[in-house]
């Protein structure tokens, strides 16, 4: 059994991390960062062409997580693969011993290294969800006895502060409904925001995981904030690393902060360190959780 | 309307090139192509100044009626019978059904000399925006008369994505996420749980080529349309 699925309904609070595939084919990068992540997490996720960019597949991937001993969360976005290929990889991803799946939608080929690209989205990723709670149950999306079903632990992505909150968190339940088991939230800014999101979903019987985003360096704050989808950093917390006599070290401090605050609220952190994978330790340190 | 567009013209020259083409007929269509301003009379005397500038010389040109009309198009290479044959080829500034008509109506090399780019709306003279796709399972019942097919970037059914903030679209960002617009107006309609979850589009119904026979459908006195998705697929 997943031992993601068992901790969290355990009631323990987990902890997972995030890898991502090479372009290429060594994996030697890959598997440094699951040697370093790998033992203080619960769970690794392994990214799917993240940001519409080229890399290994996260089937490969996360058979090599699982290969190393730790725990893969396979990552599947509706962006790339139509619904023979999503239902064929899950259906893949099963026998290949993967035990969690996030499903996502994925962001649009246009803002990736291949614009030229068609975008699939063949099925929405609400609509993957119900799919996949379908084959859990041993049936395909059309409804056939399949010979043999998987038994994942479902996840999706949430948004506790994308406004308008009440349409966002409405397709988040819609998520809920159909299937989603937890989620993995867009990085945590704003812990009231986040709280009322909590508040919200849990009713429903989701395990609400808050994602915490290190803030590394000013670059990597006005990338968010230009570049990125779904997410800024407020002000106040962009001027606290903008202004620190060390940023890195002032971020290390920010997220040990956020860590503790959703210590009180979510079933657990999901860490994005963008590359520093040493400072995850630290971070779980400096909150008491590793 | 079927919006189009003006083409690279290294393009057309380049095609004229091919078939070794100096004298070429221009052809333009008097419905969409004129009023989107591509290929009404006006465009068609550009093409025919570019051309002669390029050292090519212009047979003749007409502006049929509605160019992707088999026998109105037929009738207009017929009339003009005597400059098309002269031409080693004929440019139509017209959507690609028009194209192909022409191509179908007369025995020379046929080009396109536009860019068809999609099933517009007006929305003000000059200013056209996609709406519909035609994807032949319209969802409009569902989603407020607000197309998720067609205006969010990436066709979802159920949104908004994780990319929307502050109810503005992801990859447009200078426009609101369709889904907010969805949203809110069967909000304001009332009809806010109408749905749960939208079901996977069903794509056969957009099979190509898409074909429909309403003159099959009366004869047979069955369905008044055949169409793509049905019978015979
Ligand atoms: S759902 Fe959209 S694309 Fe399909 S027919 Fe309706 S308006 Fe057109
Ligand atoms: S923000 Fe809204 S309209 Fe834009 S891609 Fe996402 S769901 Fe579609």
């Amino acid at each position: 059994m997943s031992r993601l699925r068992d901790a969290l309904e355990r009631g323990e609070f987990v902890v997972t991390g995030e890898v991502a595939p090479p372009l290429g084919t060594d994996m030697s990068a890959m598997k440094r960062s699951v040697e370093v992540l790998g033992p203080v997490t619960h769970a690794l996720n392994v990214t799917d062409n993240q940001g519409a960019t080229l890399h290994l597949s996260s089937l490969a991937a996360s058979r090599a997580v699982l290969e190393a001993g730790f725990e893969p969360i396979f990552q599947q976005t509706c962006r790339d693969r139509n619904r023979l290929a999503l239902q064929s990889d899950l259906l893949a991803a099963a026998t290949l011993g993967l035990e969690n799946v996030l499903i996502v939608t994925g962001d649009d080929p246009r803002g990736g290294d291949h614009p030229q690209a068609k975008g699939v989205f063949d099925l929405d990723s609400t609509q993957l969800i119900e799919i996949a709670t379908g084959m859990n149950e041993g049936r395909d999306m059309l409804g056939r006895e399949m010979a043999g079903g998987t038994g994942f632990y479902i996840g999706a992505a949430a948004f506790p502060e994308a406004e308008p909150f009440d349409i966002q968190s409405a397709r988040a339940i819609r998520k809920i409904e159909a299937g989603a088991r937890f989620f993995q939230t867009q990085a945590t800014m704003d812990i009231e925001r986040f709280a009322e999101a909590v508040e919200a979903w849990r009713p429903y019987g989701v395990k609400v995981i808050a994602g915490i985003l290190l803030l590394k360096s000013p670059r990597v704050i006005d990338f968010i904030n230009t570049r990125l989808a779904g997410l800024m950093v407020p002000d106040e917390l962009a001027e606290r690393v903008r202004g620190a006599g060390d940023p890195f070290e002032e971020s290390v401090q920010l997220a040990i902060e956020q860590v503790r605050a959703v210590r009180e609220i979510a079933d657990g952190v999901h860490i994005m360190p963008l590359g520093a994978d040493d400072a995850v330790v630290r971070i779980l340190e400096g909150a008491g959780l590793a | 309307m079927i919006i189009t567009r003006p083409r690279d013209w290294e393009r057309i020259l380049r095609n004229l090139d091919e078939v070794h083409a100096r004298k070429v007929f221009i052809m333009g269509c008097g419905q969409c192509a004129t009023v989107v301003h591509t290929g009404g009379e006006e465009e068609i005397l550009e093409a025919k100044a570019r051309l002669e500038q390029e050292g090519h010389e212009v047979t003749g040109w007409a502006v049929g009626e509605v160019a992707c009309h088999s026998g109105g198009t037929r009738l207009e290479t017929r009339r003009n019978s005597g400059s098309i044959e002269e031409a080693d080829a004929v440019l139509v500034l017209s959507c690609g059904a028009g194209v192909q008509t022409v191509a179908d109506a007369t025995s020379k090399p046929v080009f396109p000399g536009l860019e068809s780019v999609f099933l517009g709306n007006v929305v003000r003279h000059g200013i056209y925006e996609e709406r519909c796709q035609m994807c032949g399972d319209c969802v409009l019942d569902l989603t407020a008369g607000i197309c998720p097919v067609t205006t969010c970037p990436k066709g979802l059914l159920n949104g908004p994505c994780g990319g929307m903030w502050g109810g503005m679209c992801e990859v447009l960002t200078n426009r609101e996420c369709t889904h907010v617009r969805i949203q809110r107006r069967l909000a304001e309609q009332g009809r806010v749980t109408a749905h749960g979850i939208v079901p996977p589009k069903d794509f056969s119904a957009k099979l190509k080529p898409g074909s429909v026979n309403l003159r099959e459908g009366r004869e047979r006195g069955r369905k008044r349309a055949g169409s793509t998705g049905e019978a015979g697929r």
